[in-house]
């Protein structure tokens, strides 16, 4: 139990970080704050899969001569790193839209919280 | 060189016209929808051709360059997916033909250049998510589908950007959550290449991190394609979308996550996984029984007939939920024509909403009755067939799908689902049967004025003639159904799920 708890302590930080996140999505009414939770939802994921590719006493993935390339486990991983690049750019751009979007709702309606914009909409002919 | 290429084709068409449209366009703005039109084309002529390859040749690799599987991307043409994309790119043509004139009304203009492009985009990622055979390359297409679309629903009504919003707000954590999910299943067994990992994982075993990957995908795949409870997105952003993009995303965009969702559980877990080790199958199944039940009772409530046509969409795809649920062969069948039948039904049905609102100017229900009618006869007519073939009368489409899906429920012996199947057909009739009735019996008003433009005023042919081809293409197809299904779907059936025709 206690190697779990302990063993594991970057994946809770994770954990806890996806936590607020969410919470910040579903609780947080005014729209900017929800996307500041869709940046820190995405971050915590990128954070997860860095994370799972750390290893102790292992060096950067380039052939290093002193080490030599028979032994796999001298070298970390570098898949999840490139993946998280394309998932850094995706996180990018779904805030670029994000923020496009809350632009035109802020034109239209002059207000970013949820529950103002609920009572516009519901009172908004058409 | 096109037989080995021919996977990869489709969505780099999209692709390639996604970036040369703005450019083009900058002189002649025109040429933007020729484009869209012609890579449209070309893509549903390669998708059609992809289902006789795979006939003749059995399943297409292609690697991305030329990297071999495990460590490079590949993508594969398979029964599943040669037929789900030929169903896509064709039925992306058709609306495309219709939206021409619908985007003109309305966009301004200067919108129109990026919009073709977006559509382009948005097509590129639906066909990668199909063609791919790489789970965190799926993760990319759906990423780009879905920012696509969020652009191409915000362009709509004054209400259309919250819509997007919120679906935006949703689909990202839905997507967030496949990641997650990938994620778990990478550290776990070291690879994100399909084939490769339905060959792990029995190896790797039931580990309750797998069990978790597994959950997280799901939910994902359950948010992008409105499985009940995840379905919140969905109704604004039907309602307030242009009519272009309702007509693209109904038939098209949650039957893609309908489709993840198979390949996910069938061909990756397997089934022993996905039914005995971890029931998820049987929740996926009551969920999406809910969910017919749900969207069937919400759509009678409604007013507006985009919004109605929305909430039929969550039942419709609850029935490709229950057949993918019931995990039979027959099950599946009936879940992968629905693919094909719903997406045909959807699309006609949205370009009458289409047609409505150009001629009208409206498509709410109450202000429909027969003065619309003789004005436009036969998109009523479209829509009179499009609506019998969702309750499902032979010998339209509609009736094949849920008759496989009917017989799927009586091999399992899930009487319920069986009675909640009837029971929709029923609902679905009433709800229908409403507007229909208003159409061709209740009396024009006499403040209407439908009077004083008397006699007809159909859409434009570029308008009227795809939804007259989707409406035929119900009757015919519905009678070719026995052709599609024997010669082309029972091949896609997954190891373990074979099934032959008496």
């Amino acid at each position: 139990m206690h190697d779990f708890l302990v063993g594991h302590y970057f994946y809770w930080f994770i954990f806890l970080l996806m936590t607020i996140g969410l919470a910040g999505i579903i609780l947080k009414r005014n729209l900017i704050k929800k996307v500041i939770g869709m940046s820190i939802l995405q971050v915590a994921i990128i954070l997860f899969f860095v994370a799972s590719a750390s290893k102790w006493d292992a060096t950067v993935p380039i052939l290093d001569p002193a080490l030599g390339a028979a032994d796999v486990t001298k070298y970390i991983n570098p898949l999840p790193h490139c993946l998280m690049l394309t998932a850094i750019v995706v996180g990018v751009a779904t805030s670029g839209v994000a923020f496009a979007l809350i632009i035109m709702i802020w034109r239209r309606f002059r207000t970013l919280d949820e529950n103002e914009l609920l009572e516009k909409l519901k009172n908004d002919p058409d | 060189m096109i037989p080995t290429n021919a996977p990869a084709l489709a969505p780099l068409i999209f692709l390639l016209a996604a970036l040369i449209i703005p450019l083009a366009a900058l002189r002649i703005r025109r040429l933007a929808y020729v484009l869209a039109m012609a890579a449209a084309a070309a893509a549903a002529a390669v998708s059609v051709g992809n289902i006789f390859r795979v006939l003749e040749s059995g399943t297409v690799h292609y690697r991305f360059g030329g990297w071999p599987p495990p460590l490079g991307i590949e993508y594969v043409l398979d029964p599943l997916s040669a037929f789900i994309t030929a169903v896509i790119n064709l039925t992306a043509l058709v609306v495309l033909v219709h939206a021409r004139l619908t985007v003109a009304a309305d966009l301004p203009e200067r919108k129109h250049v990026p919009y073709y492009a977006l559509v382009m985009l948005m097509m590129s990622g639906f066909n990668g998510i199909v063609l791919t055979g790489d789970f965190f390359n799926l993760y990319v297409f759906l990423e780009i589908a879905s920012l696509s679309l969020y652009g191409l629903i915000a362009v709509g009504d004054r209400k259309s950007p919250v819509a997007a919003f919120r679906y935006l707000v949703i689909g990202m954590v839905g997507g967030g959550f496949y990641l997650l999910g990938v994620g778990f299943l990478y550290i776990n067994s070291g690879s994100l290449n399909m084939a490769d990992l339905k060959a792990i994982l029995p190896a790797v075993g039931a580990r309750p991190e797998i069990i978790v990957a597994l959950c997280f995908m799901v939910l994902g795949f359950g948010i992008k394609m409105a499985l009940f409870p995840l379905h919140g997105w969905l109704p604004d952003a039907y309602t307030y979308a242009p009519t272009a993009t309702s007509s693209l995303m109904a038939p098209i965009g949650t039957k893609i996550g309908a489709y993840g969702l198979l390949r996910v559980l069938f061909f990756v877990f397997g089934v022993n996984f996905v039914t005995r080790t971890v029931p998820l199958a049987q929740v996926i199944s009551w969920l999406a029984a809910a969910g017919i039940l749900y969207g069937s009772i919400m759509a009678m409530a409604q007013d507006e007939l985009k919004r109605m046509l929305a909430f039929s969409s969550i039942a419709q795809v609850g029935y490709i939920g229950l057949g993918i649920g019931l995990a039979n062969p027959l099950g599946l069948l009936g879940a992968v024509l629905h693919v094909l039948n719903h997406g045909l039904m959807k699309a006609c049905l949205f370009l009458v909403a289409g047609n409505f609102r150009m001629r009208l100017g409206h498509s709410r229900i109450r202000a429909l009755d027969s003065g619309a009618r003789r004005r436009m006869p036969w998109t009523s007519a479209a829509f009179t067939l499009a609506a019998l073939s969702m309750i499902g009368l032979p010998p339209t489409v509609g009736f094949f799908s849920k008759w496989y899906l009917a017989l799927g429920t009586i091999r399992n012996r899930s009487w319920i689902f069986l009675a909640v199947i009837l029971a929709s057909s029923l609902l679905n009739a009433v709800y229908f049967f409403r507007v229909i009735e208003r159409l061709y019996l209740r009396p024009a008003m006499q403040d209407n004025e439908a009077r004083e433009t008397e006699g007809r005023s159909e859409v434009a042919p570029s308008m009227l003639l795809p939804t007259l081809v989707l409406a035929l293409s119900l009757v015919v197809i519905g009678l070719l159904n026995v052709v599609i299904v024997k010669g082309l779907l029972v091949r896609f059936l997954p190891p373990g799920l074979e099934f032959a025709f008496p």
